[in-house]
């Protein structure tokens, strides 16, 4: 038995020996640092427009060439991912945050406010989400806040389903049936002993749900529903370079390789932190 | 003598089910007086569970007390709100509960989750570590500081069940209810757990509420035995009277029962041949009449009520024991 460890020296220690979380781990930090530094680090405006260069391959001053409107698409990427970025961010947190409390509720709740929950949980999800935002954006216009609450309505249930069959299995668990005993109230039990066992698996999921929301980011916005051009986002960089393929693959291949890069990093580093997370493998050699 | 502690007067508790109502309790009756051991003896199903739930007001939704009183010190539990039974919980009336490797929290460590249970107390975080500290050592755990930082999968059964006592112990209870706490552990690590059980209750002058069907155990830690058969209690009085001299038919076969006094070795241990009888549609007269081999006709017809004084048995026959 060796001694217990501290959380992150416990994490990387384990990310060494697993080599794709490793790999996975450096994909997300290397985006995350392009993304967060994309004003300093691309080399034009993204929406300074060139005409005289238009469509032409990588080279020496403009790396991954440019588009229809000859802008830069490296810069383009990197000021995309700023958007793709953003939208999970907060996209993930609020629903995760209302999942959670809804979650909660409905596990630990009264019967009926389960059932009636459950069936709101499920008509939500009963929608095609691309049908669901299209009814949405007629409604209210494209924008990249329509986007974002879509992605929060239609993740909202996944979340809150997630916690409620945790909350649920927990209230029949033992230890939790010992703290009612040893007279702790609801909100304890809660706080102390339903979150920090829910935690785990709902960060691994929110880490899985990257690529997804990203993705659907992408796909909303190549359908013209996301961000109004000129904005940069990896969708639109998509849809501008579907038009123009028999000119030029490079905005394609461009706008996709980060799509890719995204979900292999999130997917790799997310099913590393599910094995991490699990305390019974904490503190133990492998 | 003292004033009991805990005073279960004719307590009835039945299950709504959907083929209909389950006596589980029927007018059952218990003193635990105070600093004294009680155990509670009776095979699975016979109402020790329900009857625990009951004191600690953690019943099923699907229970319904029907009559009867708590008297917990001269109060009665089952008229207090929510709020104050809450309160009573974990300060007054402690529970250890079966299984120690389910019983603590899997993602919190040992020192976390016993500076929690002292959550009703205003102490500083480091004098709740000190007295988290002290409690393990009073309970025989070995370098208890360092075993704080671990989690509950770090420690064997018996170090969970011993932390599990610990922390039930933490705020001094009156009454300790100890529900099968050593039917999880192997046998050696059962005495062991047993022996710092007295002494701990020699040292906090608690009284302990102590279910098992292990009757070696029961011999070994109690004072007074109340044997329960099918939600009533058919024999009740001091460890000796009820071991040495079984009044009640079931009592007497369940001591055949115990391996540990079979004399002869033998290939077919003795059973009680039959079983509880259906709960929601109650047999007449006495309930354990189907099994009983000295049922006379009025067994049949009437209810034997616990007579007797200190050593009581329900049970219309004239005295059988040996």
């Amino acid at each position: 038995m060796t001694k217990p460890r501290g959380l992150v020296s416990h994490t990387f220690s384990n990310l060494k020996k697993d080599p794709l979380g490793m790999a996975g781990f450096v994909l997300v930090s290397i985006i995350l640092l392009l993304t967060i530094f994309a004003p300093w680090l691309a080399p034009y405006d993204p929406l300074d427009v060139d005409v005289q260069n238009r469509l032409i391959g990588p080279s020496a001053a403009h790396w991954l060439g440019t588009d229809q409107l000859g802008r830069d698409i490296l810069s383009r990427v990197l000021f995309g991912g700023q958007v793709a970025l953003k939208v999970s961010l907060v996209a993930i947190s609020v629903s995760m945050a209302v999942g959670l409390v809804l979650g909660m509720l409905a596990g630990l709740g009264p019967r009926w406010l389960d059932r009636i929950l459950v069936i709101l949980f499920d008509t939500v999800r009963s929608f095609p989400t691309i049908m669901f935002a299209l009814a949405i954006v007629a409604l209210t216009g494209p924008s990249l806040n329509t986007v974002i609450g879509v992605i929060i309505i239609t993740s909202i249930p996944v979340y809150a389903r997630v916690v409620r069959t945790q909350t649920r299995a927990l209230r029949e668990r033992d230890f939790i049936l010992a703290e009612r005993a040893m007279g702790a109230s609801t909100g304890r039990i809660l706080r102390d002993h339903v979150l920090p066992n829910i935690a785990a698996p709902l960060f691994i999921l929110a880490s899985m749900d990257v690529p997804a929301v990203v993705g659907m980011e992408a796909g909303l916005s190549f359908l013209g529903l996301g961000v109004s051009p000129p904005t940069p986002s990896w969708g639109s960089i998509l849809n501008d370079g579907y038009s123009y393929l028999r000119n030029s693959p490079w905005p394609i291949i461009a706008g996709g390789i980060p799509l890719i890069t995204v979900t292999l990093g999130f997917t790799f580093f997310g099913e590393s932190l599910r094995d991490i997370f699990d305390p019974k493998l904490r503190g133990k050699d492998k | 003598m003292s004033s009991p502690v805990l005073d279960i007067r004719g307590l009835s508790i039945s299950y709504q089910t959907d083929t209909g109502s389950l006596q589980a309790l029927r007018d059952v009756n218990l003193v635990v007086e105070e600093g004294r051991i009680i155990g509670i003896v009776g095979e699975s199903g016979c109402g020790k569970s329900t009857l625990i739930s009951a004191i600690i007001r953690l019943l099923a939704p699907n229970a319904q007390i029907g009559q009867g009183a708590v008297n917990f010190k001269g109060g009665d539990l089952l008229g207090l709100s929510p709020e104050q039974m809450r309160s009573l919980r974990g300060d007054e009336i402690s529970m250890v509960f079966q299984d120690p490797m389910t019983s603590l929290n899997p993602v919190l460590t040992i020192g976390r989750q016993m500076s929690d249970v002292q959550h009703r107390s205003t102490a500083s975080r480091a004098e709740k570590r000190a007295r988290s500290v002290m409690m393990l050592e009073q309970v025989g755990i070995p370098d208890p500081e360092s075993q704080l930082q671990r989690y509950p999968h770090h420690l064997s059964g018996g170090m969970r069940q011993r932390v599990a006592i610990a922390m039930a112990l933490m705020a001094e209870p009156s009454l300790l209810i100890a529900d099968e706490p050593t039917t999880a552990l192997d046998a050696t690590l059962e005495v062991q757990i047993i022996h710092r059980l007295k002494e701990l209750q020699r040292e906090f002058g608690c009284s302990i509420l102590f279910i098992s069907h292990h009757l070696g155990v029961i011999a070994e830690l109690c004072d007074e035995v109340v044997v329960m058969y099918a939600g009533e209690v058919v024999e009740a009085g001091s460890l000796r009277d009820v071991f040495m001299n079984p009044k009640h038919p079931y009592t007497q076969k369940l001591l055949e029962c115990d391996p540990a006094r079979i004399a002869q070795p033998t290939r077919e241990l003795p059973v009680i041949e039959g079983s509880l009888p259906n709960l929601v549609n109650l047999p007449n007269g006495c309930i354990f009449r189907e099994r009983c081999s000295n049922a006379v006709s009025r067994c049949g017809a009437e209810r034997p009520l616990l007579s007797g004084d200190g050593h009581q048995a329900a049970c219309h026959l004239p005295d059988t024991s040996p």
